[in-house]
């Protein structure tokens, strides 16, 4: 911002022309209608940004409350939250799918920190040869297209009866998620400040004691926007669990394609709307928990 | 320092282990199956099936994947440009809070989104009956090519932008309003001055969306059903239908190839970059 004051008497003189400053000498009038004009375009280009932004998404969450919606009608029939209650109700299909979910992100969280906690640090704090190859080889899988990976995942995962397994469906988001709990962890270690964990050793504590109370702590935010990162990318992956988890693994994506592919849009649009409130939570507290300090320390 | 410390070895080899397992050893998998013949040799017989069932498709790929990623860099150069270039300070506060909103959204949430929306009835084409800009016998569904174009856009120009403003922001001032100053056009300022100085970004953004555009599966079956469609659907096909793990990954072999290509252009453009240097 410090970069922009002094421009800002230039900007302002700029403004009061219609920030059209390439037209010079326009009369007040004129220029009167030309700013308005082009308020009026903006307003006018606004909306349909908007509207190509969150009309899709609207749509959505009009099926989500209909009960009948059929070819010559703009609008539902008839509201309702009939279909809330088929989801919601505690022996439905999305509620065990719901289940399963969750249960296969938080175990895809403990795997992916469980690897991605001691790698982070060596990669931070300790000298690898060939690091930066080793950075790229964890960006590899999401770096490839991934349904070529994933149908011999799945033969290989049958041959060993792996297939169709919540283990199964959780190493291969696991892996997928690497890139981002690795990534994330090596620049929150990079992050903490050696002259702490030195201040540390030097009134006696141990290596072992350094690293969980001092070194642990401080970058935990940033393993945290790792995790949460992850969690995400399990609760949405959809290729992945298509082939390794069917039939006997149902997670939500899988539910939400099963039901719009059988034409059961309000079935498919609620649970993709329950689908949506994690990843807005999410794009919302981000920034809380990923500070611009391991930020720019991202991939290095 | 100045051996490779054994801790930091011992430390990474788990991770290591997951890739090599999960990703290195179904690669190889992937690569013999489609290289080898039935009775055990190398042979091209596989591509060659390929190629004569799926031609229209390796084309429609191509198609889909290099106009979205085009249009993706389009839409994302006006956004990131208006974010910082504008003077209008409501019409940045404004777009700022609007442009993230599909970032975190799944695809497979944006493929049911887009399956209601763009189709004949929805809410696309009623909101434009109802504002009288079409009558109602003039609609028809998106659902096709055109509707797997939008919902990847959709999805990754907020990606994009978002990298793209980040650079764009921290780009030396000075350098636009002595532009400006000269009398420039913002346009051409935007296009002479600042794309030079983030095109590694936006390089970057790019041939990262052209590769997931590539790997997705749920956008082609769920937004276009029909023929022709992408190579990810037909892989599945290949498998579900016959169990042709051989054609299958003939095919994978091709979309690493799309993806190389790609991958061959970023490099070469940062070694001439670093020639320059």
């Amino acid at each position: 911002m410090s970069g922009k004051s002094p421009s800002s008497p230039m900007s302002a003189a700029l403004d009061l022309s219609g920030g059209q400053p390439s037209v010079p000498h326009v009369s007040m009038k004129s220029g009167k209608v030309w700013t308005f004009g082009s308020t009026a375009l903006k307003i006018a280009g606004l909306a349909v940004f908007a509207f190509l932004l969150f009309g899709p998404l609207a749509n959505l969450a009009l099926w989500s409350v209909a009960e009948r919606w059929y070819t010559p009608f703009k609008l539902p029939v008839s509201y309702g939250l009939r279909y809330w209650e088929v989801v919601f109700r505690p022996t439905g299909d999305a509620m065990s799918s719901l289940a399963t979910s969750v249960t296969i992100a938080c175990l895809t969280v403990l795997v992916a920190l469980a690897v991605s906690i001691p790698s982070g640090y060596a990669l931070a704090r300790l000298r690898l040869p060939w690091r930066t190859a080793l950075m790229i080889l964890f960006l590899l899988p999401q770096a490839f297209p991934s349904v070529a990976i994933y149908i011999n995942v799945a033969r290989v995962f049958y041959s060993i009866g792996l297939s169709g397994t919540i283990t199964g469906v959780v190493l291969v988001h696991a892996a997928h998620g690497l890139v981002y709990s690795v990534w994330i962890a090596a620049a929150a270690f990079a992050a903490v400040d050696r002259d702490l964990e030195l201040a540390a050793r030097n009134i006696g504590a141990s290596p072992l004691r350094t690293f969980f109370t001092v070194t642990l702590p401080l970058a935990a935010p940033g393993i945290m926007a790792s995790a949460i990162f992850v969690f995400l990318e399990s609760l949405d992956e959809f290729t992945g669990t298509f082939f390794v988890g069917v039939p006997q693994v149902t997670t939500l994506p899988l539910l939400l394609y099963n039901a719009s592919m059988g034409g059961n849009y309000q079935i498919a649009s609620i649970t993709a709307l329950i689908l949506l409130v994690p990843s807005v939570v999410f794009m919302i507290v981000i920034e809380r928990f990923l500070k611009a300090d391991v930020l720019s320390k991202v991939g290095q | 320092m100045e051996r490779p410390s054994f801790l930091g070895l011992l430390l990474i080899t788990p991770a290591l282990i997951m890739i090599g397992a999960l990703f290195l050893y179904p690669l190889g998998f992937s690569l013999a199956a489609a290289f080898t013949e039935p009775g055990g040799g190398l042979s091209l017989m596989h591509f060659q099936k390929a190629y004569e069932l799926y031609s229209t498709d390796i084309l429609f790929t191509l198609f889909i994947v290099v106009v979205s990623t085009l249009l993706t860099g389009l839409f994302s150069i006006i956004i990131a440009g208006i974010l910082t270039l504008s003077e209008t300070p409501w019409l940045i506060v404004a777009l700022r809070n609007l442009y993230r909103w599909p970032l975190f959204i799944p695809f497979i949430v944006a493929a049911q989104c887009m399956r209601t929306f763009l189709a004949k009835n929805g809410l696309m084409n009623n909101s434009f009956v109802a504002l009288g800009l079409m009558e109602p016998i003039q609609t028809t569904s998106f659902l096709d090519w055109r509707g797997i174009i939008i919902t990847f856009v959709w999805k990754q120009v907020p990606f994009v932008t978002l990298m793209l403003a980040g650079a764009m922001a921290s780009i030396d001032r000075a350098t636009i309003e002595a532009g400006r100053n000269l009398g420039a056009s913002r346009v051409r300022v935007l296009i002479e001055l600042v794309l030079p100085q983030v095109a590694q970004t936006l390089l970057v953004g790019l041939v990262l969306s052209f590769v997931t555009m590539l790997s997705v599966l749920s956008v082609p079956m769920m937004v276009a059903g029909s023929q022709p469609t992408m190579l990810t659907v037909d892989m599945a096909f290949r498998i579900n239908s016959y169990g042709d793990y051989a054609t299958a990954n003939a095919l994978g072999v091709i979309s690493y190839l799309m993806a190389g290509t790609v991958a061959w252009i970023y490099l070469r453009h940062n070694v001439k970059r670093e020639v320059q240097a």
